[in-house]
């Protein structure tokens, strides 16, 4: 790797014109709007193009719909038995893909490990799966009487119009002891996977949300919403909320259950983590039941401690204070120790981060942590304010995309609705520089004249390893091995290869001691391809 | 052997109008195949003296894959092979799917082998070309000779230039050419000259105009073809002209479907020209 220091030096407007260079002039134009120089920006309105289709040709690092729906929302909670209607292999390669963890619990009911398909054949295409549906949900029925079954459309149910919602609600009836509901996220819904989670959102909000009114015990009820448990993140914040003395009514949706979903109306206050896959369903529980929703993050020590301070001072309790601090107090000298060892190792070198709708931007806290500097980063499914912050939410044009996707009208709820806090306490908390519904996005939090580029695809990804020759980089499975051929550490934020967890403060610990062992170590460099040795390869034939 | 697709606007007469020119073809000795491609299975019923056919896909549901093709074919007036695709009921999945599958099964049981000794075979189409399953047959030249019935009236006239598109894009990478218009008559004004000006300029001829003749419609109520139920009416003998017009055709045409406008100005003209 003899041009590395050379490469680092490129002005970040080369670097864009360099990536763009190859596309012909129409793509070209396209691609620019999605690469963005950080700069400070005067005006409100979105600066970056996100959340457009992909273009043809482009070989994209996004997922589809359904991919969304069932995968990312739907697939953490336990004892929800999820049907995927359609051919094997839609239900076979989304079957616990992800590495959400899940405690069974006492009543070990847990369908997680199990795949359930509709397993459709042609005949079915021809004569319509609605029967074939319906036996299948009867048959998950008999076999685990599960509490809730959800259906999940995949492309070809869309096109040949099977009516999911139907057969659901007339199995949903017929039982009588067993919520039945479907997703329509066939995968060519929307530009990527954002359209699965916000039909998620849509249906969980409509079919489970309020079914259980019954009071859960604890003083600081919260639902934490956008946290999947990749790994066993949601092990790891769990422990920290048991130990401040924090409950979580429910998790949207690591390590969740049917139920946790039903009685999620009844907490005072919604913390979201991943705001783009879940800030529907926070906004809709406000407007029925009043409960307020902020923004958290769990990713990197400090981060942590800032979140668990927000949740307390919300509260405004004095007792949940003081415990909070006094956990900090516990946990910070066990990361501080590690920072001291670790952080002289990583300091100065630099990162790239091209995942998710938040997880690209949760995490450059951790780097920053270990000293590191995120020289380029983006999503692969965020929206205009998940990059510039939700102030440009009204400025955001909505296209036929995002219109063909229900939204849902909420009203407050005649019986349920319950404001948790008096306008006043709002304005006095909001005057202290508290936010309420707030969300910043990636851009104001990085560096200027960082590169920020949406829906980052193959090309551009080693096109921009190769001229700014990051120490590592971060995304998913579909980009590991092309990084690491080109001879630099590659990170998988999605399930974090066989790691975790990364959050609170036993995550970051972690985070330090893995990114250590990844860019100090030489292994990829050393790596080359027998062509790379000797480009001309001789043989002979063996009889001469 | 000759492949034939009959194509035409819904309800303008295609399976009356095949099965009664099928029937001609008999008369003149030839052997036939008769696939219904329309999910109602209704495409043989003249020929067996009704509906007791069992589809295709039927036979598919029911046998798996022991299918034979003894199930699924059945042998109608003066034994003439008739076959229907058949399909989902109205409003659930997918026809087009069904026609494609059901074309493949009949190849791979080997109803098209030299050693049949067919003469014909004729698809008989639901409708506009409204998918790719509805053009499967003219699609991977499983019909090379397409048909369109058509009258004087302008919905008609409007599928038969739409038709006329889809021909126009599998001939460029098939064999598939259009024989003609067969005019069913409506009895609309000028409507043998509308038809025939509105061929010419689609490139091609108006093979044959059908009267309208209420024994049709008295044979279809009898369940049989014309020519069947009784040869000596004039309107047998319509048939069979139409039945020697197609089989002596040697013209096969790249349609050159015209423009809306083009099209409207034409039936305008006609339409119009005894009222001027």
């Amino acid at each position: 790797m003899a041009t590395k220091n050379k490469s680092v030096q490129r002005e970040p407007a080369d670097i864009k014109a360099e990536l763009l260079q190859k596309y012909p002039p129409k793509v070209a134009r396209k691609r620019a709007k999605q690469i963005m120089i950080n700069e400070a920006r005067q005006s409100e309105t979105p600066a970056i193009t996100a959340n457009v289709r992909t273009i043809p040709g482009i070989i994209t690092m996004r997922g589809c719909t359904y991919a969304g729906c069932k995968g990312v929302i739907m697939g953490p909670t336990r004892d929800i038995v999820n049907i995927t209607h359609g051919p094997i292999g839609c239900g076979f390669y989304s079957w616990l893909t992800r590495r959400n963890q899940t405690d069974p619990g006492p009543d070990g009911e847990n369908y997680m490990t199990y795949c359930f398909s509709t397993d459709m054949q042609e005949h079915d295409i021809i004569f319509g799966g609605e029967k074939k549906l319906a036996a299948a949900i009867q048959e998950a029925y008999d076999l685990f009487h599960p509490k809730s079954i959800a259906v999940f459309a995949t492309c070809p149910v869309g096109l040949i119009g099977d009516d999911i919602h139907t057969v659901t609600a007339q199995m949903k009836e017929k039982f009588g002891d067993c919520n039945v509901y479907a997703f329509s996220c066939e995968g060519y819904k929307g530009v990527s996977q954002s359209a699965g989670h916000h039909i998620a959102n849509n249906q969980v909000f409509r079919h489970i949300v309020g079914e259980n009114d019954a009071e859960k015990p604890g003083r600081y009820r919260i639902n934490l919403l956008g946290e999947y448990n990749i790994g066993g993140d949601g092990f790891e914040i769990d422990r920290i909320f048991n130990k401040c003395g924090i409950t979580c009514i429910s998790t949207f949706s690591g390590n969740s259950t049917y139920d946790q979903f039903a009685s999620a109306h009844t907490a005072d206050l919604n913390a979201v983590m991943c705001h783009r896959s879940i800030n529907y369903v926070a906004d809709m529980m406000e407007t029925k039941y009043g409960i307020p929703w902020i923004k958290v993050n769990f990713i990197g020590a400090n981060a942590t401690a800032k979140s668990l301070r927000k949740i307390a001072q919300y509260f405004g309790d004095k007792e949940l204070i003081d415990k909070v601090e006094e956990v900090i107090g516990e946990e910070m000298p066990a990361v501080e120790a590690a920072l001291k060892e670790i952080s002289p190792r990583t300091g100065g070198k630099t990162a790239m981060l091209f995942v998710g709708g938040s997880r690209a931007h949760h995490y450059q806290d951790l780097f920053a942590e270990l000293g590191m500097k995120t020289i380029s980063a983006g999503y692969e499914f965020a929206h205009q304010d998940d990059y510039e912050g939700r102030q440009v939410l009204p400025n955001i044009k909505l296209d036929a995309d995002s219109r063909n996707i229900e939204e849902l009208e909420v009203e407050a709820d005649e019986t349920r609705f319950r404001p948790r806090m008096t306008d006043k306490r709002m304005k006095a908390l909001e005057k202290t520089g508290f936010k309420f519904k707030a969300y910043d996005g990636l851009a104001p939090d990085m560096e200027k004249q960082t590169l920020i580029v949406d829906d980052l695809n193959q090309y551009e990804a080693e096109k921009l390893v190769e001229l700014m020759r990051p120490d590592i980089f971060c995304a998913g499975i579909k980009e590991k091995y092309s990084i690491q051929k080109l001879g630099v550490p590659m990170k998988q934020l999605h399930s974090y290869d066989s790691g975790g967890p990364y959050a609170g403060f036993v995550g970051a610990v972690n985070f330090y001691h893995e990114i250590d062992r990844l860019v100090n170590s030489k292994v990829w460099s050393y790596m080359q391809a027998p062509w790379q040795k000797d480009p001309q390869l001789s043989a002979s034939y063996n009889w001469e | 052997m000759r492949k034939v697709a009959i194509y035409g606007k819904g309800g303008i007469g295609k399976s009356t109008t095949t099965q009664n020119t099928v029937a001609g073809l008999m008369e003149l000795g030839r052997k036939i195949m008769v696939v219904g491609c329309d999910p109602k299975a209704d495409s043989t019923r003249l020929l067996l003296g009704g509906l007791a056919q069992k589809s295709v896909l039927d036979a598919l549901r029911e046998e798996g894959e022991e299918v034979e093709l003894d199930d699924i074919r059945k042998a109608g007036y003066g034994g003439t092979w008739c076959v229907e695709s058949g399909g989902p009921e109205p409003g659930v999945g997918c026809a087009g799917r069904g026609i494609i599958t059901s074309i493949n099964m009949l190849e791979s049981l080997g109803a098209y082998e030299e050693s049949e000794g067919l003469d014909y075979a004729f698809y008989d189409v639901l409708g506009d070309v409204v998918c790719g399953g509805f053009a499967m047959p003219i699609r991977d030249g499983k019909a090379e000779e397409i048909y369109i019935v058509v009258s004087g009236e302008m919905m008609a006239m409007y599928a038969a230039n739409n038709i006329s598109k889809g021909i126009v894009k599998f001939a460029q990478t098939g064999s598939v050419r259009l024989g003609g218009l067969i005019c069913n008559s409506r009895a609309v004004d000028n409507e043998k000259e509308v038809v025939e000006a509105f061929a010419e300029k689609l490139g091609t001829h108006m093979i044959y105009f059908v009267p309208r003749d209420n024994d049709v419609q008295r044979a279809e109520i009898n369940r049989k073809t014309v020519v069947e139920w009784n040869p000596d009416v004039p309107q047998a003998s319509v048939y069979r002209g139409l039945a020697k017009a197609i089989d002596e055709n040697k013209r096969l045409e790249i349609p050159t479907p015209l423009e809306i406008e083009a099209l409207e100005s034409l039936l305008m003209a006609y339409g119009l020209m005894d009222a001027a």
